[in-house]
């Protein structure tokens, strides 16, 4: 697998030198592969936000390097400001970022300020609407009256027109209801098959990175904790518990359905995982 | 970089400067200032340098802190001085070449007039380094109150202070956050000509903007639905009481401005 991202001895520290001094990433070495989707796994300060605005060029690493495509983005100027085309970060909360008088507009500014042509531009945005299910009717409305969940697809839209070889979101699903988040989701695998870049999606939530990911990464105290496959991670549920972090409610269930002496594989993570070894089990108690 | 902005800033504390009632260090401030005005040669600044000196080692805030708070204002102060230093007659004339002219009575005025600069700086930082953000406008509400026989909204006044103070920090946090998002579209708010750069604003001005709004509204609902009427039979959960030593502070104050005005007849 092709290496996107590759990240060497990453720290930062925040306020070095003053009182309020605060180590918020620690010795970090992580590689990213072309076409993955990876969740980002870490409770409230446990640095993966901080992590996350280093591989776009937007925090400058206390020591350390980034290598996108195997560049070191923080080389020269220019070298940062164009990995910020090639990382799209979409931040927490994104929809208070728009600012333009339409939707058109805003989704376009990213690919504006690449200095494409118009024609170029065009397309990017029409792409981009499709992929977070934006209908183009919405083009010319400004972007402040429409509601929350569409105003943060505008958001993400804005991102992904810059067709960013890696996209990462920021807790894309925080603060809107099931059918948003599900949506929101959908539009985010949806996006990974048809186009192949990689995906970083940072998330509290363990079921949507049990669902989505295929590897994960859990931040525990500005390192990395835990790297691997989610049934990796997830055999470690205790760990996990002691972090203060959840496991997937379908591993829960399993591992107290074994508790109570069902005999079930270790490695449920998923709804669908969890139904089928219970059907098997039933079968095989039927048959028995 | 715009976590570095210090206004207002408070460092709590628990020095006599600390438990001073605010109105007392709102009425020594301006004490001071009228002081340090009518002060005017080496007796009386060695007197206000004595009780500037005085109060800053008393609040045990260090040194290095107050002297950045002069940082932002240094410009001013090296005018000052120079102007005071070339436009000053009297004395023996030390330097005389092409239109300056420095005389002794200049490079006096000058010394003396940055150190009032900076004892005025200094002096009045103390007071919003030492109280609370609070505090200081309960205490500007009470002193103001009697405006409120000339219908002035005193209360309105303090309640907008207190809620501009409480929304810096948050306001430059937001700041910092909606740059983060659109440096990540590729805005570019460093480099350019100046009509780029100030257009380069609109992105951040128009969220910031909109947020203001919706939080303003928010606080409005806020303090409605907690029955917030403005100040009519308004009462206040932190009662401030004037004690002893404020009393103490008050009669030392009234004596330094004495001093000061007697050594300003005698030309001290």
């Amino acid at each position: 697998m092709d290496t996107v991202i590759k990240v060497e001895g990453l720290s930062h520290v925040y306020s070095e030198g003053t009182p309020f001094e605060k180590t918020a990433i620690h010795d970090i070495d992580v590689e990213f592969y072309s076409g993955q989707l990876v969740a980002v796994i870490g409770h409230t300060g446990s640095g993966k936000s901080t992590f996350i605005q280093h591989l776009n060029g937007l925090l400058k690493p206390t020591s350390g390097r980034v290598y996108c495509e195997g560049e070191d983005i923080f080389a020269t100027k220019e070298a940062t400001r164009d990995v910020r085309f090639k990382v799209g970060l979409v931040f927490q909360y994104p929809e208070y970022q728009l600012f333009e008088e339409t939707v058109y507009r805003d989704i376009a500014f990213g690919p504006k300020n690449m200095k494409l042509s118009e024609k170029e531009v065009d397309e990017r945005v029409r792409e981009a609407a499709r992929f977070v299910g934006l209908s183009e009717d919405l083009f010319e409305k400004s972007p402040l009256e429409l509601s929350g969940g569409q105003k943060r697809r505008i958001a993400i839209a804005g991102v992904i027109a810059m067709r960013p070889k890696v996209l990462i979101l920021d807790e894309p699903t925080a603060g809107l209801d099931p059918a948003g988040c599900e949506g929101i989701l959908k539009n985010i695998t949806d996006y990974r098959h048809e186009t192949g870049s990689t995906v970083l999606l940072v998330t509290h939530s363990m079921d949507d990175a049990a669902r989505i990911a295929d590897r994960l990464i859990v931040f525990h105290g500005g390192r990395i904790a835990m790297d691997g496959t989610p049934e990796e991670v997830f055999k470690r549920a205790q760990e996990l518990t002691d972090m203060g972090l959840d496991v997937p409610q379908p591993a829960a269930i399993a591992s107290e359905l074994r508790r109570l002496g069902a005999k079930l594989p270790e490695s449920i993570y998923t709804s669908a995982q969890l139904h089928e070894a219970v059907l098997a089990l039933l079968r095989k108690g039927a048959a028995d | 970089m715009l976590k570095d902005i210090t206004l207002g800033q408070f460092f709590p504390g628990n020095t006599i400067v600390h438990r001073l009632d605010p109105r007392t260090k709102l009425i020594l401030v301006i004490v001071f200032i009228a002081a340090l005005f009518t002060a005017v040669d080496w007796f009386s600044y060695g007197l206000m340098f004595l009780v500037t000196a005085g109060c800053i080692s008393l609040s045990k805030i260090k040194l290095k802190t107050l002297t950045k708070g002069l940082k932002p204002l240094i410009f001013i102060i090296v005018l000052t001085g120079v102007l005071n230093l070339f436009y000053t007659t009297g004395g023996k004339v030390l330097l005389d070449w092409w239109i300056f002219t420095v005389t002794t009575e200049g490079v006096k005025r000058a010394f003396l007039m940055v150190v009032r600069i900076m004892m005025l700086i200094m002096g009045t930082f103390l007071l919003t380094y030492t109280t609370s953000p609070i505090a200081l406008t309960d205490g500007l509400e009470i002193l103001l109150g009697p405006l409120k026989k000339l219908h002035v909204p005193v209360h309105e006044m303090s309640m907008m202070m207190s809620m501009a103070l409480r929304f810096i920090p948050t306001l430059i946090e937001e700041t910092d956050k909606i740059m983060s998002a659109q440096k990540a579209r590729g805005a570019d708010f460093e480099t350019g000509k100046l009509t780029d750069r100030a257009k380069a604003l609109l992105p951040l001005l128009v969220p910031l903007f909109v947020s203001s709004f919706r939080r303003a509204d928010e606080l409005a609902v806020a303090m409605e639905s907690r029955c917030y009427h403005g100040g009519e039979g308004r009462t206040r959960m932190k009662q401030l009481h004037m004690k002893g030593r404020d009393w103490a502070a008050l009669a030392l104050g009234a004596v330094v401005l004495a001093a000061t005005i007697v050594m300003n007849v005698y030309g001290l």
